[in-house]
């Protein structure tokens, strides 16, 4: 009998795909920066001590040693909060990691909004669009355990510089076991042709969830991962844009440069859908909970079919 | 107010600080109480600074910049009037709320937003500066972590205020030893910090940092060396509940109900002992 699908934070999933890692993988090795309580490493950093290079408060100089451990073979991943690893050490990511093409993988944990009541110096919401904007770099955003697990097959494997985001929820199941995961693939996860919903990371099930809702109210919804949000599956977002004449993106990010940026650059170029822009404005981000913020700006399944409904109604 | 009445400061705002974490299930614990005393002395017996002159010419500025340790600041804020004491009870971490994990500059009496780690210093270095362009007779007091100072941007300061002389400063650290995934020893280590300070033209001294006499004795001492001055505070990260003393996992643990109640009365204890000195 199969156990129910249970629930994991991303970091568990990635602790433990790593841990199971190192069996096949003499270089692979862990840095943090007093983060392995955060990054869920513990039991890792624990059962492989020789696999763990603890930098302290230091995410710029976490970063530039990973590079030099991975210009001599190794496999570096470097484990931070998203806001400290995106910004704090982000030349470092730039020069060392990316334009020195030094096999580093970054892992921003506890991103977007998910520090919740520790505030705006916490919150990583520029992230997705600083590294984006990097040459060389690849950044991915994953919504559940299969596709962090497929995603961890391909990056174990990889050997170019990446930034991956995470938070701190336990993910709701998007996909089944047997998911594969084509790095530079967008993926239509539910068919529809009124309007299609292109998210990424935790905001993609409440995506899901709004175009099962919104079935009815007579609107069939595509909805689509992006969680390859660099390398950009240009070629299926031109064929949406083409398709399809409204999109709507849902991002846990400031609206300015995400998802949606990345989007709107291909429809201006190749489409002629009208595109909505769900995430966070631009301003500092209001105090609350996960869920309270994201009711606040509309990210959350009722909001997102708000906006879906009177944006077709434009 | 004399060292008695400051200690007394201090367990009464422990307790305020026990509760308000507790009460809300959110906080620094460890981190807090660690530098309780520091914060006593600086806000009750050093700073020339209240609720009606903050911000104006001449009057010291304090920088947090282990920001993480703002429930204790919450409650001296709230005691000396900065903010409304029943506002900041109701409204900690709920929705909304000015009153977060970590300082902002919607909350009277906090002039920078700080948190992430390594940026105290550095603001310090510039209020620092501008303090001597324009003549103002303010001194600047900056509160760092021994863990942050693995941050290479505090070195970049640290040589700052070293070259620019910058006798107007004041950093305190908050030498407890501790760190969230151990001591910072294991973890990076800082130590010796007076040596390297010293080396970048500072003016180091040394404290129990949490014995109210000594710390306001240091921190009141007239600095005539040209250089900045940093205070190695040696203190205890939990410092006046014993189940939270010298143990990082209190970094951000919530007591639970039984550790709540074992902490009030020995708080209550305290003071008790003290109001019968
Ligand atoms: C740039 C940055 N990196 C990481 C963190 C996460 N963090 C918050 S507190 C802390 C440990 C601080 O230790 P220490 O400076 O010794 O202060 P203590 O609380 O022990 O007084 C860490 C790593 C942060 N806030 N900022």
């Amino acid at each position: 009998m199969n156990k129910v699908d249970e629930k994991l934070t991303a970091n568990a999933v990635i602790a433990k795909t790593l841990d199971e890692a190192t069996t096949s993988d003499p270089d692979l090795i862990v840095v943090t920066c007093d983060s392995r309580g955060s990054a869920g490493l513990v039991p890792f950093t624990n059962a492989h001590p020789d696999r763990t290079i603890e930098m302290g408060i230091a995410e710029q100089n976490a970063v530039t040693v990973a590079a030099g451990m991975a210009h001599e073979g190794m496999h570096p991943y470097v484990f931070s909060p998203a806001s400290f690893l995106a910004m704090r050490a982000i030349e470092q990511v730039k020069v060392d990691v990316a334009f020195n093409h030094n096999n580093v993988k970054l892992i921003g944990i506890s991103g977007g909004n998910s520090y919740t009541w520790l505030g705006n110096t916490h919150h990583s919401l520029n992230d997705v669009a600083i590294t984006r904007a990097i040459p060389d770099l690849e950044v991915y955003q994953p919504c559940d355990k299969y596709q962090i697990k497929a995603l961890f097959k391909y990056l174990l494997k990889s050997d170019k510089p990446a930034y991956v985001r995470i938070g701190k929820r336990k993910l709701d199941n998007v996909y089944h076991k047997d998911f594969h995961f084509t790095p530079g693939k967008a993926k239509v996860i539910l068919p529809g042709k009124d309007v299609c919903l292109i998210s990424t990371g935790e905001t993609l099930y409440f995506a899901l969830q709004a175009a099962k809702e919104l079935v009815k109210d007579g609107i069939q919804a595509a909805v689509v991962d992006l969680a390859s949000i660099k390398p950009l599956d240009t070629e299926m977002i031109a064929a949406l844009a083409q398709k399809f004449n409204y999109l709507v993106t849902i991002e846990e990010h400031d609206v300015i440069n995400g998802i949606g940026a990345a989007i709107a650059c291909e429809v201006a170029q190749y489409g002629h859908a009208k595109l909505k822009i769900l995430g966070f404005p631009d301003e500092p981000a209001i105090q609350g909970t996960q869920d309270e913020v994201f009711r606040y700006y509309g990210l959350d399944t009722a909001g997102i079919k708000k906006s879906v409904k009177s944006f077709l109604s434009e | 107010m004399n060292i008695l009445e400051l200690k007394k400061k201090a367990v009464a705002l422990r307790k305020r600080t026990w509760q308000l974490i507790y009460n809300h299930q959110n906080g620094h614990t460890g981190s807090d109480l660690s530098c309780a005393d520091i914060l006593v002395a600086l806000y009750y017996a050093v700073m020339n600074q209240n609720a009606e002159n903050i911000g104006q010419k001449d009057i010291d500025t304090y920088i947090q910049s282990k920001g993480h340790a703002v429930e204790i600041w919450y409650e001296i804020l709230a005691d000396k009037g900065y903010i409304d004491r029943a506002d900041l009870e109701k409204r900690y971490s709920t929705f909304n709320s000015p009153y977060i994990g970590h300082p902002t500059t919607e909350v009277k009496g906090m002039e920078f937003h700080t948190g992430s780690l390594g940026h105290g210093l550095g603001l310090g270095v510039g209020v620092a500066l501008a303090a001597k362009m324009k003549q103002l007779r303010k001194h600047i007091y900056v509160l760092m972590g021994d863990g942050e100072q693995a941050e290479g941007s505090i070195w970049e300061a640290a040589m700052a205020a070293g070259n620019y002389n910058l006798d107007n400063l004041t950093a305190i650290i908050d030498h407890n030893d501790l760190q969230i995934s151990g001591t910072t020893d294991s973890v990076m280590r800082s130590n010796p910090l007076s040596t390297k300070y010293r080396a970048f033209n500072w003016d180091v001294l040394e404290v129990n940092g949490n014995n109210m006499g000594d710390v306001v004795n240091i921190l009141t001492k007239p600095n005539d060396t040209n250089k900045p001055r940093l205070i190695i505070a040696n203190t205890v990260k939990g410092k006046g509940i014993s189940a939270a003393e010298n143990r990082a996992d209190w970094h951000h643990k919530i007591p639970t109900a039984t550790e709540y109640q074992a902490g009030l009365q020995e708080l209550d204890a305290q003071m008790e002992a003290l109001n019968n000195e």
